[in-house]
């Protein structure tokens, strides 16, 4: 079933110029390194700050509307261009080791996102202007750090298998 | 010359134990790319200040104080973890027509960098609290110049992988 899929994905027209083209792959993942790099240099200004590190002057909540539209973006663009490299080499990326482990940490910080949102992020009023931030909040931000920084280590990994 | 570099610089007992320790050059790579994100997150909110589009209740000079330090900080980062990956592959980057334009843009970046903090100081210096009115257009072009080429230092330094 699932290697129906990978087959069908990888017989697909925009997967089989990119992988027949010399130039289409490099022009893609720059794309996907870029949209990557926003998406982890944005989420880490605002994990920096629920750590009480970095940007303390500045109102968590206010912060968290300023900076997670562009993380969002960067984060569809790097979903897209990341699916058409994909798509180029589906049965050979789903094999590997770090590309799964990248799959897997993605949805770990889609949980401990949605778990920030539903939980600490509700009382931000109360404690979004203080420099220093509950320890629930910290909590937060450390395992988002730690992911991200895992999800692009396992990411640059994929390309030496 | 360029050659005889290369391969001296491919015979030190550095570069050999990089070459030989297979998890040096992806983790590297991995820190490099993370200042990376550093310095482009950093520099998008700074440059999209400059051009008005992102934190306009916020002076430049705040924004300045703000993000300039962790570019100035990635930036050191990226020079050692890109002097490694050097070390460990000369022939890859040293040479390398993507490589080159990358050292130049990123040469650019940093004397238009440099040139505008210049001017925010010497208009703060002035008494100002912020960068003069009168050099808010040019503010502009230099958010632009500057987000332009951080973005092509970053897509050169991906495509060096791919041009001998």
């Amino acid at each position: 079933m699932l290697d129906h899929f990978l087959h069908w994905l990888e017989s697909t027209a925009p997967a089989i110029a990119i992988s027949e083209s010399s130039w289409l792959f490099p022009g893609i993942e720059s794309v996907h390194v870029l949209a990557i790099t926003m998406v982890v240099g944005s989420i880490t200004m605002v994990d920096l700050r629920l750590l009480g590190v970095n940007l303390r002057d500045r109102p968590v909540g206010e912060l968290i509307d300023e900076i997670l539209p562009w993380t969002w973006t960067s984060f569809a663009v790097a979903v897209c261009s990341g699916a058409l490299l994909f798509s180029s080499n589906a049965t050979h990326y789903w094999g590997t080791f770090p590309f799964r482990a990248k799959m897997l940490l993605l949805i770990l910080a889609g949980v401990n996102m949605t778990v920030f949102h539903a939980t600490i992020l509700r009382s931000v009023d109360v404690w979004g202007r203080r420099p220093q931030t509950p320890r629930a909040a910290k909590i937060s931000g450390g395992v988002s750090l730690g992911l991200w920084i895992g999800v692009v280590s396992l990411g640059r990994w994929i390309g030496f298998v | 010359m360029l050659v005889d570099f290369i391969n001296w610089l491919a015979a030190t007992q550095a570069s050999l134990i990089i070459q030989k320790v297979f998890w040096i050059i992806p983790t590297v790579q991995t820190a490099h790319i993370l200042a990376i994100s550093v310095v482009l997150a950093s520099m998008a909110m700074f440059d999209l200040r400059l051009l008005g589009l992102a934190g306009k209740r916020h002076s430049i000079a705040s924004f300045s104080r703000r993000f300039m330090p962790w570019l100035w900080g990635a930036l050191v980062v990226l020079a050692a973890s890109g002097s490694i990956l050097i070390v460990g592959e000369p022939k890859r980057a040293l040479g390398n027509v993507f490589f080159e334009a990358k050292m130049c843009m990123l040469a650019t970046a940093i004397a238009v960098t440099l040139g505008f903090q210049a001017i925010l100081k010497r208009d703060l210096g002035r008494g100002g609290s912020d960068l003069a009115p009168s050099h808010f257009a040019a503010a502009k072009v230099v958010g632009l110049v500057s987000l332009a080429l951080w973005i092509a230092i970053a897509v050169a330094g991906r495509l060096i992988a791919y041009a001998g």
